[in-house]
């Protein structure tokens, strides 16, 4: 592989990584439950944009971007999903604070 | 033709939705269950309409990619039956009419997707399916929408997309060096030494990912509170079903396949799947809510099948995939009894409860049947499968893990007998005096399951023949 | 290469600003503005089609529907709105030095492994790619469509009592 698309290569890892920590550390810290649905939307960007790099570097670009847009349709169901089950759980709480989702214990 | 066994649920699905409702309502169920009986039936004494000889017409026309073999076929049986009984279940516990619609449509949404991530030859096809049965299942966790279950759907929901971001970054590193995320694509990428350390990172991050879904120990939080906290014919369907297609079947697919697994991962899964044994069976003697403990079991069990799946000889192969079969019978089995004694009762908690196998003769007896196939006592289905397991780990060497797996059956007998005890034996209590026995719509599933167990279990040298063995040539 | 560079940092101080910020509605804006550029980045990695799909979905459909779930999600009372912003500042606080801590670490130990790309292929277009080879993700694009839809009969209509 030549030298540049190595050097190429090193810095996208490099600000990919960066975006998966942002995404956890929001998921994590997070006591705002569509926040953490953002912190969710920030990790999958960076997956995707980890994809599009691997297509290419190995020079497929097409079918790096077919599989973009699959996971683009699943990233939106996933999201209208998410938001219907942050929605009662506000009806049932009041609040839409991830503390306050702590019934089940044991 | 195994595209069928995609495009006839989805053509079902186009149908039952077209056309007016009223009417759709009504023969939602039988539809879906003809479907079901079909697949059943065909898998049972027809194999070679299905897979085999005849081709595939239509999946030709449609550049589909599929192929099944000996572990493909016994997956499609107990996803078949799981769904029936499921479906069965649901006509009593889900009183609403829309609700049942909705429910039965969402069942032929996950019936696509686990028969779909059983017969896909391409890494993101797998990847696409798995996704299909998992937002479908948190739909379905929260289709009552009251507050435990909203709160299993997020758990669930948290550690799903965390378990998806891992497997993505996988098929990115397999795009990478192989430049295609078939099967083939991806198991010809082992054999180049230049990629080795990318390759094993990419398949040590699927693990992980395919760890969350099967709720083995170190992530199986979402685990109790989802399985417990959702209706009872959801409950089926996860624990039956949904863990095992989606979590150990490809575990199995890309073990014996795909990956090539080097012996500190085997290490690694073996022990894993033994903790997982022991903390599960633990964990299930301390609860006091039903279905949590049969949550807790789920754990357990998987934990047996991830251990002979580290093991990796032949024999080990067969002895896990067979014990996903059983347990996908009688882990249902228990769910619809404990969905039985919920709806007769009004409870879950097992302290409140006693005497009850005068009142409710056949959940009780078949409730008995269940836990002994799952605690491995003869000649019961539960038996065989264990055995296998045992056997196959001492002889490939690893005499401590066998010790580990038979004592923890002993556990496992130890927590299903206090469920017995607590709940169907033992004194009547006042307030149960007027509980009458469930009606045909779960005694019926009931009583078909523990005659599959009973019947499993008799003929187990026919089926060792015709089921068993082939699975012993997958891995070389 | 600069220009790339420049796009990424920018991401990254994007998706930073859109985790940090305190009102939430700052915070959806930030994740629209987090799609664009990403959409910017991948048009430059010859992905267009990709690009154009991101923007279109990411940076449009995906904010309307947070937007739309923040409204369903008013609290009533704003009263501890002060005492959550000072919490929240001192919880957050830490995430810049982590990333630049990481960013610095990484540029300097980070060793990227040798690896081989496999043999170049004949170049394709998306669309063949899409609708000639790829059918299956075409009919589980579908099916996911559908189960969304499922999705919203089940989670967001009222039953009528």
């Amino acid at each position: 592989m030549s030298p540049d698309l190595a050097q190429l290569f090193e810095y996208f890892l490099i600000f990919i990584i960066l975006l998966f920590v942002i995404g956890f550390y929001c998921i994590l810290v997070s006591f705002n439950l569509i926040r953490i649905l953002i912190g969710v939307e920030i990790l999958i960007k960076a997956a995707t944009l980890l994809i599009i790099l691997a297509g290419f570097l190995c020079g497929r670009t097409a079918l790096a971007q077919s599989i973009v847009i699959t996971l683009i349709v699943i990233e939106i169901v996933f999201m209208v999903v998410g938001g219907g089950v942050t929605f009662w759980a506000f009806r049932h709480n009041e609040d839409i604070d991830p503390r306050k989702l702590s019934d089940l214990k044991g | 033709m195994p595209s069928a066994l995609i495009l006839a649920p989805f053509l079902s699905l186009i149908i039952l939705n077209l056309f007016p409702k009223e009417i759709m309502r009504k023969i939602a169920f039988g539809w879906v269950a003809c479907l079901l009986l079909l697949q059943i039936l065909l898998i049972v004494l027809y194999p070679g309409i299905l897979f085999g000889a005849a081709g595939d017409p239509i999946g030709s026309f449609f550049a589909f990619e599929l192929f099944i073999d000996a572990l493909s076929k016994l997956l499609l049986l107990s996803i078949a039956i799981v769904v029936l009984a499921s479906l069965t279940v649901a006509q009593y516990a889900i009183k609403d009419q829309t609700q049942r619609f909705n429910f039965t449509n969402l069942i032929l949404i996950i019936l696509i997707g686990m028969n779909a991530t059983v017969i896909v030859t391409d890494l993101f096809s797998l990847y696409l399916f798995i996704e299909i049965t998992s937002l479908s299942s948190f739909i379905l966790i929260s289709i009552l929408k009251d507050k435990p279950a909203i709160e299993g759907a997020f758990k669930y929901l948290m550690l799903s997309v965390i378990a998806s971001v891992f497997m993505l970054t996988s098929i990115a590193i397999f795009l990478l060096v192989s430049g295609s995320t078939s099967f083939a694509a991806v198991s010809d990428s082992f054999k180049n030494p230049a990629n080795a350390f990318l390759v094993q990172i990419a398949a040590g991050l699927f693990l992980c990912a395919l760890f969350i879904k099967s709720g083995v120990f170190p992530f199986h939080g979402w685990l109790p509170d989802a399985h417990s906290a959702c209706p009872t014919p959801v409950s089926v369907l996860l624990s039956g079903i949904v863990v095992k297609a989606g979590g150990i079947y490809v575990l199995a697919r890309l073990a014996t396949s795909v990956f090539t697994f080097s012996a500190a991962m085997q290490n690694v899964l073996m022990f894993i799947g033994a903790f997982s044994i022991v903390f599960g069976a633990l964990a299930a003697l301390t609860q006091s809510n039903f279905k949590r403990m049969l949550a807790y079991s789920t754990v357990s069990q998987v934990g047996y099948m991830v251990l002979a799946l580290g093991c990796f000889t032949p024999l080990a192969l067969a002895g896990a995939v067979f014990h996903l079969f059983n347990h996908a019978i009688f882990k249902s089995l228990l769910f619809v009894n404990a969905g039985a004694v919920e709806k007769q009762t009004g409870t879950l908690d097992m302290n409140r409860m006693g005497g009850l196998s005068s009142q409710m003769p056949v959940t009780s007896t078949t409730s008995v049947i269940a836990s002994l196939s799952a605690a491995g006592v003869p000649p019961l289905a539960g038996f065989w499968s264990k055995l296998i397991i045992i056997l196959a780990l001492w002889n490939a060497g690893h005499q401590t893990y066998a010790g580990i797996a038979l004592v923890s059956s002993i556990l496992t007998l130890a927590y299903l007998l206090a469920i017995q005890r607590k709940v169907f034996f033992g004194k009547l209590e006042q307030t149960l005096t007027s509980i009458k026995e469930a009606p045909l719509a779960i005694v019926l599933p009931e009583i078909l399951l523990a005659t599959i167990t009973i019947a499993v279990g008799l003929s187990f040298p026919f089926i060792f023949n015709n089921w068993i063995l082939p699975l012993k040539e997958l891995v070389h | 290469m600069t220009l790339d560079f420049i796009l990424l940092s920018v991401l990254v101080l994007a998706a930073l600003w859109t985790v940090m910020t305190i009102r939430l509605i700052h915070s959806i804006v930030g994740l629209a503005i987090t799609s664009v550029i990403l959409s910017i980045i991948m048009y430059r990695l010859n992905s267009p089609l990709a690009a154009v799909f991101e923007l279109s979905v990411c940076a449009g459909l995906i904010s309307v529907i947070f937007i739309i779930a923040v409204g369903f999600t008013e609290r009533t009372s704003k009263k501890m709105f002060p005492a959550e912003r000072k919490e929240r500042l001192t919880r957050f606080w830490y995430l810049p030095f982590i990333i630049i801590a990481a960013a610095l670490l990484m540029s300097q130990f980070l060793i990227v492994p040798h690896f081989e790309l496999p043999p170049p292929a004949e170049s394709q277009n998306v669309r063949n790619v899409l609708w000639n080879l790829k059918h299956l993700d075409l009919l589980g694009q579908v099916i996911v469509l559908l189960a969304g839809a499922f999705g919203v009969a089940v989670l967001f209509k009222e039953s009528k009592k």
